[in-house]
């Protein structure tokens, strides 16, 4: 157990050091002078050398990237060429939109997806079984920003009970802040529910084939029982794996789906920040991003071990 | 020669008539061809040219002259999503073929070497996996500018791994049979036997795999193109047309809908091509539903 998790851990670290080098060696060869873009192209050669010197892009290569590292270590991301902030107040100032956002998505995907599993897996081949695929088939069809701007017609265009789009930030309350969340979730949520109920239906049913349900419905315990303490509990695994999977899909979704609703939060940021060539801002963002999705795959490892004893005693 | 002697040989009628049985196969191929047949035919004939602007018909709503309505240059709808199936459906095949390409060779020569160089390539596959696929791509489309080309590097990229991966699994499941002992004992280099004997034996899983990214290609494609970084105008793009229908939701929700349709019924049909496919070939799914 002690030798799975610790290697689990080191492959964990090994790629995120490995991501760092990617990032910085992405950015490094990104075509674009930082500092002749935010001087303006009338700046004088004298004075682009000058700020070049004040951002530190002259150093050597290797320095420049400990001491990057460094400073994502100590939570020191630097100043946005752009905003003229430290990097860290913008990424927390938007993580207070994205986090949330990404959450309400994740628990709603998972609240409907795993009872929607378990009614087709145990009505398989039955007339609710095939609806409920159906309509799981078509939910993994549809691209969630179109859905997003279905959901806009419908509800704040049409009825009016949502803003159909902005933030008011947390400070206007938290009823107006949720409801101008509530689309840009639920248009995130369902076509990833759409996949996880598919995921929980084959592996439950992989699952109610094994011969200790068949022995748990012989010594008399209910068929729902069965389900939720048996069935449902072996099955996690595809289910957790598919889940942390989705987390790295709902945080790249979340750049697509806060572009659609004009959200300020972190995929916003790093969108723009590309398209400006603050580079600095990409960086720790997309190192931020990397490693909570380092993070969460390690978080699904460490999960195993508590749904499958199995895994704790094997060394 | 090669040896499929433990395959149960199936005669390609029957196959067939067992594909046609299968109510995904049957649908997701109809699906299929007709998204295809359509982005063939826009070569030759369109219903209105969709380089033409006529502003006078601006923004008009689904008539008899313009089934799907016109967008706010006065193009027709039908005309330009039309077009926009050349696009998607270009960008996702080539980037299909690129993760295919690239790493299905890498899987299988990881599978067949095992040890450092098998370790080596899939911590490579997890580093990549790492990255949130549309962050990469959005960044790699930055880099090298905005384009169709670019895109379909972008999204192809990001097949590689996931080929590798299925290529690998599929390979270490074959390679501990006797056949591949016996062309051991032939005296067969382990380059040959990838070849000759374990690739035709993971083809199905490639080509089911092979649907599913051709599906999510479309759907990576549409956001790359909706975020400005996918084929550029005048060339139509699904994911452009609804950036553009965005702002126009309240006086012409039909330049949203239809582009957006086009996109669920072209990813529906090749999931459930690729669901038929599964079913038909893979006797445990079949026992399974």
């Amino acid at each position: 157990m002690t030798a799975y998790l610790l290697k689990r851990l080191a492959i964990a670290v090994a790629t995120l050091v490995l991501a760092s080098m990617v990032v910085f060696a992405v950015l490094e060869i990104l075509p674009g002078d930082p500092a002749r873009l935010m001087l303006g192209m009338n700046a004088s050669a004298d004075q682009v050398e000058l700020l070049r010197n004040q951002l530190g892009l002259n150093a050597p290569l290797p320095w420049r990237y400990l001491h990057w590292t460094g400073g994502l270590l100590s939570l020191d991301f630097g100043r946005s060429y752009t905003y003229s902030v430290p990097v860290i107040d913008l990424v927390r100032e938007r993580l207070a939109v994205s986090l949330p956002l990404a959450l309400i998505a994740l628990a709603l995907s998972t609240v409907i997806a795993i009872p929607v599993g378990l009614y087709s897996a145990s009505r398989r081949g039955r007339a609710g079984d095939t609806v409920a695929m159906g309509a799981a088939q078509l939910g993994v069809a549809v691209p969630n920003f179109w859905f997003a701007l279905m959901l806009i017609y419908v509800f704040a265009v049409w009825l009016r009970l949502v803003p159909a789009g902005g933030f008011p930030g947390w400070s206007a309350g938290v009823w107006p802040a949720l409801k101008s969340l509530l689309l840009p979730a639920v248009a995130l949520a369902l076509p990833q529910a759409a996949i996880l109920a598919r995921v929980t239906r084959s592996a439950l049913i992989e699952v109610l084939n094994e011969d200790y349900i068949r022995t748990a419905r012989a010594k008399g315990l209910p068929y729902r029982a069965v389900l939720w303490r048996h069935a449902l509990r072996n099955a996690m695994i595809p289910v957790l794996t598919i889940l942390g999977l989705q987390f790295a899909f709902l945080l790249a979704g979340t750049i697509i789906i806060e572009n659609v609703f004009y959200l300020p939060g972190l995929g916003r940021l790093v969108f723009q920040a590309i398209t400006q060539r603050d580079l600095i801002v990409v960086e720790s963002v997309v190192m931020l991003l990397v490693a909570a999705v380092i993070a969460v795959n390690l978080l699904v490892d460490l999960s195993y071990a508590v749904v499958d004893p199995r895994l704790r005693s094997r060394q | 020669m090669t040896l499929h002697i433990d395959i149960p040989e199936e005669k390609f009628g029957s196959i067939l008539a067992k594909a046609f049985r299968n109510t995904a196969f049957v649908a997701g191929f109809f699906i299929t061809l007709l998204i295809l047949a359509m982005a063939i035919v826009s070569y030759a004939w369109t219903p209105y040219d969709v380089t033409k602007l006529v502003i006078a018909d601006k923004t008009q709503a689904p008539s008899l002259a313009h089934w799907f309505g016109t967008d706010h240059f006065g193009r027709d709808i039908l005309s330009m999503v039309m077009v926009g199936a050349r696009n998607s459906i270009a960008v996702a095949l080539v980037a299909v073929g690129i993760g295919m390409g690239i790493g299905v060779p890498l899987g299988a020569f990881a599978a067949a070497r095992g040890g450092l160089v098998d370790e080596a390539l899939m911590r490579l596959n997890d580093l990549v996996f790492a990255f949130p696929a549309l962050l990469s791509a959005i960044m790699i489309t930055a880099i090298f500018g905005p384009g169709a080309v670019n895109a379909i590097i972008a999204i192809g990229i990001f097949n590689i791994p996931v080929f590798a991966r299925v290529a690998r699994a599929g390979a270490l499941a074959i390679w501990p049979r006797e056949f591949i002992l016996a062309a051991r004992a032939a005296g067969k280099s382990s380059t040959q036997i990838s070849i000759e004997h374990v690739l035709p034996n993971i083809a199905t899983l490639l080509l089911v795999q092979g649907t599913i990214q051709f599906a999510l290609g479309i759907l990576a494609e549409a956001g790359l193109s909706y975020l400005g970084l996918g084929a550029q105008p005048p060339m139509p793009s699904w994911g452009r047309m609804l950036f553009d229908a965005q702002t126009r939701m309240v006086v012409a929700p039909w330049m949203a809908i239809f582009p957006g349709m086009a996109i669920v019924v072209t990813v529906l049909g090749l999931n459930l091509l690729g669901d038929g496919i599964a079913d038909i070939l893979d006797p445990k799914s079949r026992r399974q539903r």
